[in-house]
């Protein structure tokens, strides 16, 4: 092998060789530096943790081809985030089964289909792109069978790192980091233990982008302080959704507090099982009891504390279940907190429910279809093979869905079944009727033929939870968010039950104030389910439904007449009226109609001064109704503080047979420490 | 003092944060990685726009960079796997705007032809496959078959062998040019 011809070769290369474009040698010196600032102060910022990696890095790709529509040039630092995220993509279709992602390929493809003159804008991200997509393809061929055994998530970790030997550097670093940071906000390493879906540090070298939240969550300002001689009367629909406490645990658990419309006070309240006296057999289906107490945050005002407790019927008699699961198979539901979540959250359902029971599945993603006829729970093998077929894929066409599974239900009700569509999704409902509004009536007409519809939301950045609320409220069902496995045992198992047999409709509460008594009263939370004085007395209008063995509580603070908590000034005109003895505080009068019913009942009780003592059951739904307007920065709680609730919570943890209300307590110590 | 440090000093102080120290790295090999570029693409805008793709992935890619590879090989591991990115995304591209990327492709021939502005090298380089050309590249830049091997990530004897193929390759082009 001579040299000659290389050397003839090395010498006219040298010499056909052109010097860098000085302009463009600096442009590109400059673009290196830049992105290399960037990174460096990416460090400092908050390293998001586990739970929120894999949709941070989905937000970071969602922003990335949001700004790539709309101009053209990308800072690279977005452009590694869809390195980092494309890493995953090959990976996770192959091991969450098939479903390319066509959503995102497509706008690639349109990105790639640009003319060339735009071409250089965009090339680093481009090539970002690509090269994520090489790496990733070379390491499939290798490992794809190794990492096929492994763990969802701790094979997307490795996806993302080509180089093994690396990886276990790079997650310790990540993880020492990780753990300081945790010691030094003075957070519980067993708070991040808790969590299943632990695993997938994120790789040093992926930058996540704070996430472009789309989120969209239902609340109204808090209520206001109403004056009783102005506004005697209090009305409102009860509220049996748990959504925003599972909202607020997951954003504590990443490391922020909650933004203050995400917390529902009653929601947070309506979490927790509370043991109230059950109804006697022959009563109502559910029975109210008021207590009146001291309140924690204000020596001068007190607190009228309304639980209503549901009967538990037999269980062993419950008609047979009809059953559509309809589930969001859009792209942005392949995500290891989503798809895969939502499959081990039905299986887990699936064990709860009687051979009798039917189930179908219809899936919606563009075009809506049926994965599984209506299926007898006891053929379980052919339930589980369905949902291991749904793959995320295209976009989202909700109301289609929506249309084809109460089709699907109405077709599988016999008489005197009862039937149900559980909506599965993230929260998007984009294509289609993009109106909510008609989306709701049309959720609100399925409801009066009978088919009832409950909402589960999964995953972070893209929910939709003001259209889960409605829709959740239209359809006589229970909105709940899904984060954890836990939290689906919870919804889907233990209080499965309570969440599939309504045992009374339209539930309205009333609070008549006695203004010789109060002076000042306010209703804590309930923001989104206040209702007009005058739709109390109206059957048409529709209110939340309570479950078998559900419990509600609502909780007043009221300002006694003379006391000096109260804020406003007496009117020296104003009439005062005495209903009754002054030790009447008010009157509550509660509104339900038994399920299937058109007319609804009344039940009517004073509140009196002296009401029973709060035992340890109201007392923790106070704990907790202190916590959620300190995450709301209520005005009214004075000096109260996250220490206050702590020791409260702490102090009537009852027998929290599930552990809910210990998680509660370490949420507070979370929210205090990031509060500081 | 920064002049003296050496390329792998560098390359761990600016991995751990020192934005002087990745400027100066970065300043001290922007001209060679140029020339590998154009090597690796032949045509002076692709070679630009590799490089601005690689100086824009350069400060993420540096985090994962261990002392044990020296600077200028991995580097140049870096600028492989760009153009790899860059041909693949130019394949891509081309099979999406089939007929129309035909006619473009033609008519781009067409002026490169009149206007003679592409050498004998730079065609017949192009008429090698994308191995060929790459280990070529790394060749002509004075890398030992081993470096060039470790750069690309394959046994030296396929370097040897690619290399003898590429020659083969050029003899036969310019036989067949003398031939005319």
């Amino acid at each position: 092998m001579s040299g000659d011809d290389l050397d003839d070769l090395k010498a006219m290369m040298a010499d056909a060789t052109p010097r860098p474009d000085p302009a463009r040698r600096a442009e590109n010196l400059a673009l290196a530096q830049k992105n290399f600032d960037a990174l460096q102060g990416s460090q400092d910022a908050a390293r998001p943790t586990s739970v929120t990696a894999p949709s941070g890095l989905w937000t970071g790709v969602k922003k990335m081809f949001d700004a790539m529509t709309t101009k053209g040039g990308l800072t690279a630092t977005t452009a590694l985030v869809a390195a980092g995220f494309l890493f995953v993509t090959p990976m996770g279709q192959d091991l969450w089964r098939d479903a390319p992602l066509a959503d995102i390929g497509d706008e690639a493809k349109l990105s790639l289909g640009t003319p060339a003159d735009t071409a250089p804008a965009q090339t680093p991200q481009e090539r970002a792109i690509d090269q994520a997509v090489a790496e990733a393809d070379g390491y499939l061929a290798d490992d794809l069978e190794r990492a096929r055994n492994e763990a969802t998530v701790t094979a997307n970790e490795d996806a993302l790192v080509p180089q093994a030997p690396m990886i276990v550097v790079e997650t310790e670093v990540a993880d020492a980091g990780a753990t300081d940071r945790m010691s030094a906000t003075g957070l519980q390493s067993e708070v991040m233990l808790s969590e299943p879906m632990v695993a997938a540090p994120v790789p040093a070298d992926v930058i996540v982008q704070p996430a472009l939240d789309t989120e969209e969550f239902a609340n109204a300002a808090q209520n206001p302080l109403k004056i009783t001689s102005e506004e005697p009367v209090s009305t409102f629909s009860i509220d049996v959704d748990t959504a925003s406490y599972a909202l607020v645990r997951s954003s504590l658990m990443r490391g922020q507090l909650p933004p203050a419309d995400a917390v529902r006070v009653e929601e947070l309240i309506n979490y927790f099982p509370y043991a109230y006296p059950d109804p006697a057999a022959d009563e109502a289906p559910f029975r109210p009891t008021v207590t009146v107490t001291g309140t924690p945050w204000n020596a001068d005002t007190q607190l009228v504390h309304i639980g209503l407790q549901g009967q538990m019927p037999a269980v062993e008699d419950r008609p047979p279940l009809n059953l559509v699961f309809l589930i969001d198979t859009s792209g942005s539901m392949d995500d290891p907190t989503k798809l895969p979540l939502l499959r081990q959250s039905f299986m887990l359902m699936l064990d709860n429910l009687r051979p009798e029971d039917e189930v179908a599945i219809v899936e919606y993603a563009g075009s809506a279809g049926q994965v599984l006829a209506p299926t007898p729970a006891s053929e379980k093998g052919m339930i589980v093979a369905a949902l291991m077929q749904l793959g995320a894929g295209g976009s989202t066409n909700g109301q289609g869905g929506l249309e084809q599974a109460y089709a699907t239900a109405e077709a599988m009700a016999a008489d005197g079944e009862i039937g149900r569509v559980i909506l599965a999704t993230d929260g998007d409902f984009n294509v289609g009727m993009s109106d909510p509004a008609a989306l709701t009536d049309f959720i609100a007409d399925k409801r009066d033929t009978g088919t009832y519809l409950s909402v589960l939301g999964f995953g972070r950045g893209n929910l939709d939870d003001a259209t889960m609320q409605a829709l959740a409220q239209n359809g006589n069902g229970t909105a709940a968010y899904i984060d954890t496995l836990s939290e689906a045992q919870k919804v889907l198992v233990d209080q499965l039950t309570g969440a599939l047999f309504p045992i009374a409709g339209d539930v309205k509460v009333q609070v008549e104030f006695n203004p010789a008594a109060v002076a000042e009263y306010r209703l804590i939370g309930y923001e989104t389910r206040a209702l007009a004085r005058e739709d109390f007395n109206n059957d048409a209008v529709d209110a939340g439904e309570l479950g078998a063995g559900h419990s509600v509580t609502a909780i007043y603070e009221v300002t006694p007449v003379g006391s000096p908590a109260q804020l406003s000034d007496p009117l020296r005109y104003g009439e005062t009226t005495v209903a009754g003895d002054s030790d009447e505080l008010g009157f509550l009068k509660l509104r339900y109609k038994e399920p299937g019913a058109d007319i609804s009942q009344l039940l009517e009780t004073p509140i009196m001064a002296s009401e029973g003592a709060a035992n340890a059951e109201a007392q923790f739904a106070i704990a907790i109704a202190g916590f959620g307007q300190l995450l709301r920065d209520n005005p009214y709680l004075g000096d109260w503080s996250y220490a206050d609730a702590i020791a409260l919570a702490n102090a009537n943890r009852g027998e929290d047979a599930f552990g809910y209300r210990t998680e509660a307590v370490q949420l507070m110590r979370l929210a205090q420490s990031l509060s500081q | 003092m920064r002049m003296t440090t050496s390329d792998e000093d560098l390359a761990t102080a600016a991995a751990n944060g020192d934005g002087q120290a990745f400027a100066s790295l970065l300043d001290r090999h922007y001209d060679r990685l140029f020339a590998f570029c154009f090597r690796l693409t032949g045509a002076r805008v692709e070679a630009e726009d590799l490089c601005q793709d690689i100086c824009a992935a350069l400060p993420s890619k540096l985090r994962r960079y261990e002392r044990k590879a020296k600077v200028t090989t991995w580097l140049y591991k870096v600028a492989v796997n760009a153009a790899h990115d860059r041909r693949r995304r130019q394949a891509t591209y081309a099979k999406a705007t089939t007929g129309w990327g035909d006619w473009e492709t033609a008519r781009t021939a067409a002026n490169a032809e009149t206007a003679q502005s592409i050498d004998w090298l730079t065609q017949a380089m192009g008429q090698l496959n994308d191995d060929l050309r790459d280990t070529l590249a790394l060749v002509l830049d004075d890398m030992t078959h081993a470096q060039a091997a470790e750069v690309l990530g394959v046994s030296e004897g396929t370097i040897s062998w690619r290399v003898s193929e590429a020659k083969k390759a050029l003899r036969a082009l310019r036989e067949m040019e003398d031939a005319q």
